[in-house]
C-alpha cells in the first residue's frame, strides 16, 4: 500500500511539471491553431538558463527560473515575429513544419554549443533533501517543482479567466476578425500568447535542472507528452491539460512500476488513443 | 490561346521524357560512389514522399506515423533474409501487405479524429511501435537484424562493391510509384481524394463514402512505403526500431513533401532533389565532431522556406510563372496600344 502511494506521489509529481509545459501548448494551440513543434526545445532552452545561471553565478533554481521565463518570454515573442506571423496565411501544416526547423535550430545550436554532455546543478538549496511522511519518501526539489508548477498553471488560468487581457485571449480565439472590430490589437495578443507559452516552459526548466540532467535532446519527450497531454485534455482547455497531464504522470509512473518500464510510454499513448477513441475533441473538448 | 498553352504542356512533357531517358545514364557518368549514393537517396525520398503524398498531399491527412509502415517493410525484408535465409522478395511482399493491414487497422479509428487530433494520435502510434519492436525478440527487439552475407545479385538483392545496381533499383521504384500516383491524379479515385481534401462534408454529401477513400488512400500508401523501407534495409543491410519507426524517419515523408509540394506530381521529386544533396554534402562537410551545423543549416532552410512561401517550392515556382505571365501580358497591352 506504501508503495502504491509512493508511486502515485511521485507520477502526479511528474505529471505537475507536464501540465505546465501543456498548458503553455494548448494556449498557443487555443488561440492560434498552431502547434508549436518547439515547445520542447524551449524547455530545453529554459533548463540551460537556469543551469548556467547556478553553474557559473551560483543562483538557485529557485531564483534562477525568473530568468528563464523572462528568457523563454523573449523567445516566443520573438519566434511569433519572425515565423509563425508569417506561416498563419498558409496551410496549417507550414507552421508546424516551421517550429519543427526551428526545434532543429535551437537543439543543434545547443549541441553545437554546449556539446552532448549532460549537466545537472548538484549544490542546490533544496539538492539531497527530503520530507519523510513514515514510509513514505518525498525528495524535496520534485514537490517543490511540482506544487510551483501547479500554482502557475492556476495563475495562468486565473489571467485567462478574470482579467480584461485574458477576454482579450479568449475573444481572438473565438473570432479574429470579431475581436479586430471590438478593437482588440490582434497581433499583440497572438505574440502575447506564443510569449505567455514561452513562460509556460520557461518556469518549469528553470526548476527542472536540480534534480533532472539537462541535455540538446532533453526537449524531445516533453513535447512528444506535451502534445498527448494537450489532444486528451481537449483543444485549448487549460483545465483539460491539467487533468490529462496528471493521468499522464499516473499512467507513468503506475505502468512503469506495476507492469514494466519498457511499457512506460507505450502506456501513457496508448492511454491516449483509448481516451481519443471515446472522446475525439479530447476530455474537455467541445 | 489554348491551342499555344496545349503546345507548352507538350513541350514540358517531351522535356520530361528527354529526362526520363537520361536518367538511367547518370550514375555511368558519375563514377564517385558518394555521388552514386546521394543519388540512390534523392530517388528513394523521392519514392517515399511520393508514397506519403497519396493520403498527405492529395487526400489532406497529415498522417506523421509512415514510419511504422516504412518500418514494417524493412522487417518484412530482413526477416525474410536474416531470420529465414531466403531471398528477401517474398519478405518484401509479405511485409508490404503486412503493412498494409497494419495501415487500415489502425487509421479505421484515427480517421474519426481532425487536424492536429490526427497527427498527434499518428505520433503516438510510432512512439508504441517503437517501443514495442524494441522488446519483441523474434525480430531481435533492440539489437536489431544485422544481414549475413550471401551472394550479390538482383536474386538476393544485394551488392557489396557497387551502387549502381542500387541506383537502377530505386528507379523503378521511383518510376512505380510516380506512375502509379500519376494514374491515380487523373482517375476518378484522385478527384475522390482531393474532393475530400478540399471539404469532406461536401464530398460525402455528393455520395463519396469519404472513410472508404480515405482507408484505400492509407492502404496504398502504407503499401508503397513499405516498399521502400524494403529498399532501404536491402540498401544499408541493418535495421533496428530507432532507425526506421522513428519520429524522424516520419517526420522526412512530411518534410520532402511538404517542401516539394503537397498534392503535386512533381513536388516530392523536387523536395527531395533540395533536400538529399543538401542534407547529405553539409553532412559530409560540417558535420563531424557533434558540431550539428548540418542540421542548423537544414532547420534554417525550412524555416525560410515555410516564412516564403507555404507551398513549398512548386508554389515557388508556380508563382514566378505567374509573374512572368502577367509582365509579358502588360508587355503586349502596352504594345496594342503603343
Amino acid at each position: 500500500m506504501t508503495t502504491f502511494l509512493q508511486v502515485t506521489i511521485d507520477g502526479l509529481l511528474t505529471g505537475m511539471i507536464y501540465a505546465l509545459v501543456a498548458s503553455g501548448l494548448s494556449l498557443i494551440w487555443g488561440v492560434m491553431d498552431v502547434l508549436n513543434f518547439a515547445h520542447g526545445e524551449f524547455l530545453m532552452v529554459g533548463m540551460y538558463v537556469s543551469y548556467w545561471l547556478g553553474f557559473l553565478l551560483n543562483i538557485d533554481p529557485l531564483v534562477s527560473w525568473i530568468a528563464s521565463g523572462a528568457f523563454c518570454f523573449i523567445l516566443g515573442i520573438l519566434t511569433y515575429k519572425l515565423i509563425i506571423h508569417h506561416c498563419l496565411s498558409g496551410p496549417p501544416l507550414a507552421s508546424l513544419l516551421a517550429t519543427f526547423g526551428l526545434a532543429m535550430i535551437l537543439k543543434n545550436v545547443a549541441l553545437n554549443r554546449f556539446s552532448p554532455n549532460f549537466r545537472i546543478l548538484t549544490h542546490t538549496i533544496l539538492g539531497g533533501r527530503r520530507i519523510i511522511l513514515g514510509d513514505l519518501v518525498l525528495a524535496l526539489p520534485q514537490l517543490i517543482a511540482g506544487i510551483f508548477a501547479l500554482i502557475v498553471v492556476f495563475i495562468i488560468y486565473f489571467i485567462i479567466k478574470r482579467t480584461r487581457l485574458g477576454w482579450a485571449i479568449q475573444a481572438t480565439a473565438m473570432d479574429k476578425e470579431a475581436a479586430e472590430l471590438m478593437g482588440i490589437k490582434t497581433e499583440w495578443i497572438f505574440a502575447f500568447v506564443f510569449g505567455l507559452g514561452g513562460i509556460c516552459v520557461g518556469i518549469a526548466g528553470g526548476l527542472l535542472p536540480s534534480y533532472l540532467a539537462v541535455h540538446p535532446e532533453v526537449g524531445g519527450l516533453f513535447s512528444l507528452i506535451a502534445f498527448v497531454a494537450v489532444a486528451m485534455g481537449g483543444f485549448g482547455s487549460i483545465p483539460g491539460a491539467l487533468v490529462a497531464a496528471l493521468c499522464i504522470g499516473l499512467a507513468e509512473s503506475l505502468g512503469g512500476f506495476y507492469i514494466a518500464p519498457v511499457f512506460k510510454y507505450v502506456i501513457v499513448f496508448g492511454l491516449y488513443l483509448v481516451v481519443v477513441m471515446f472522446r475525439p475533441k479530447g476530455l474537455f473538448g467541445w | 490561346m489554348k491551342k499555344k498553352s496545349i503546345k507548352k504542356q507538350s513541350i514540358y512533357w517531351y522535356l520530361f521524357i528527354i529526362i526520363l531517358i537520361l536518367i538511367p545514364l547518370i550514375p555511368q557518368v558519375a563514377g564517385n560512389t558518394f555521388t552514386q549514393h546521394v543519388l540512390v537517396l534523392i530517388l528513394l525520398y523521392a519514392s517515399m514522399s511520393q508514397a506519403w503524398n497519396i493520403i498527405g498531399g492529395y487526400c489532406g491527412q497529415v498522417s506523421f506515423g509512415h514510419s511504422v509502415f516504412f518500418g514494417i517493410g524493412a522487417y518484412g525484408a530482413g526477416m525474410a533474409v536474416v531470420k529465414f535465409g531466403m531471398a528477401p522478395w517474398s519478405g518484401v511482399i509479405i511485409g508490404a501487405l503486412a503493412a498494409m493491414v497494419v495501415a487500415v487497422l489502425i487509421s479505421y479509428p484515427c480517421f474519426k479524429l481532425k487536424g492536429h487530433y490526427f497527427a498527434i494520435a499518428t505520433f503516438a502510434i510510432v512512439e508504441i511501435f517503437n517501443r514495442l519492436f524494441m522488446v519483441w525478440y523474434w525480430v531481435e527487439g533492440a539489437l536489431g537484424l544485422d544481414y549475413p552475407l550471401v551472394d550479390e545479385g538482383w536474386k538476393n538483392f544485394m551488392w557489396y562493391e557497387t551502387k549502381i545496381p542500387y541506383y537502377y533499383g530505386a528507379l523503378i521504384l521511383f518510376i512505380f510509384i510516380f506512375g502509379l500516383v500519376r494514374y491515380i491524379e487523373r482517375n476518378r479515385f484522385g478527384f475522390y481524394l482531393q474532393a475530400v481534401r478540399e471539404d469532406q462534408e461536401t464530398a460525402e454529401s455528393t455520395g463519396i463514402n469519404s472513410t472508404l477513400v480515405k482507408l484505400m488512400a492509407m492502404g496504398i500508401s502504407a503499401f508503397l512505403a513499405a516498399l521502400c523501407g524494403a529498399f532501404f534495409v536491402q540498401y544499408s543491410l541493418r535495421v533496428d526500431p530507432s532507425m526506421v519507426m522513428c519520429l524522424s524517419i516520419s517526420m522526412t515523408f512530411v518534410l520532402v513533401t511538404i517542401l516539394g509540394g503537397a498534392g503535386t506530381l512533381f513536388g516530392p521529386l523536387l523536395g527531395a532533389m533540395i533536400l538529399i544533396p543538401l542534407q547529405e554534402y553539409t553532412r559530409v562537410l560540417w558535420g563531424g565532431l557533434g558540431s550539428g551545423i548540418d542540421l542548423i543549416l537544414f532547420g534554417l532552410l525550412i524555416v525560410l522556406i515555410m516564412i516564403r512561401q507555404p507551398k513549398g517550392i512548386m508554389g515557388l515556382i508556380n508563382e514566378f510563372i505567374n509573374y512572368q505571365q502577367s509582365k509579358r501580358k502588360i508587355f503586349s497591352e502596352s504594345q496594342e496600344k503603343g
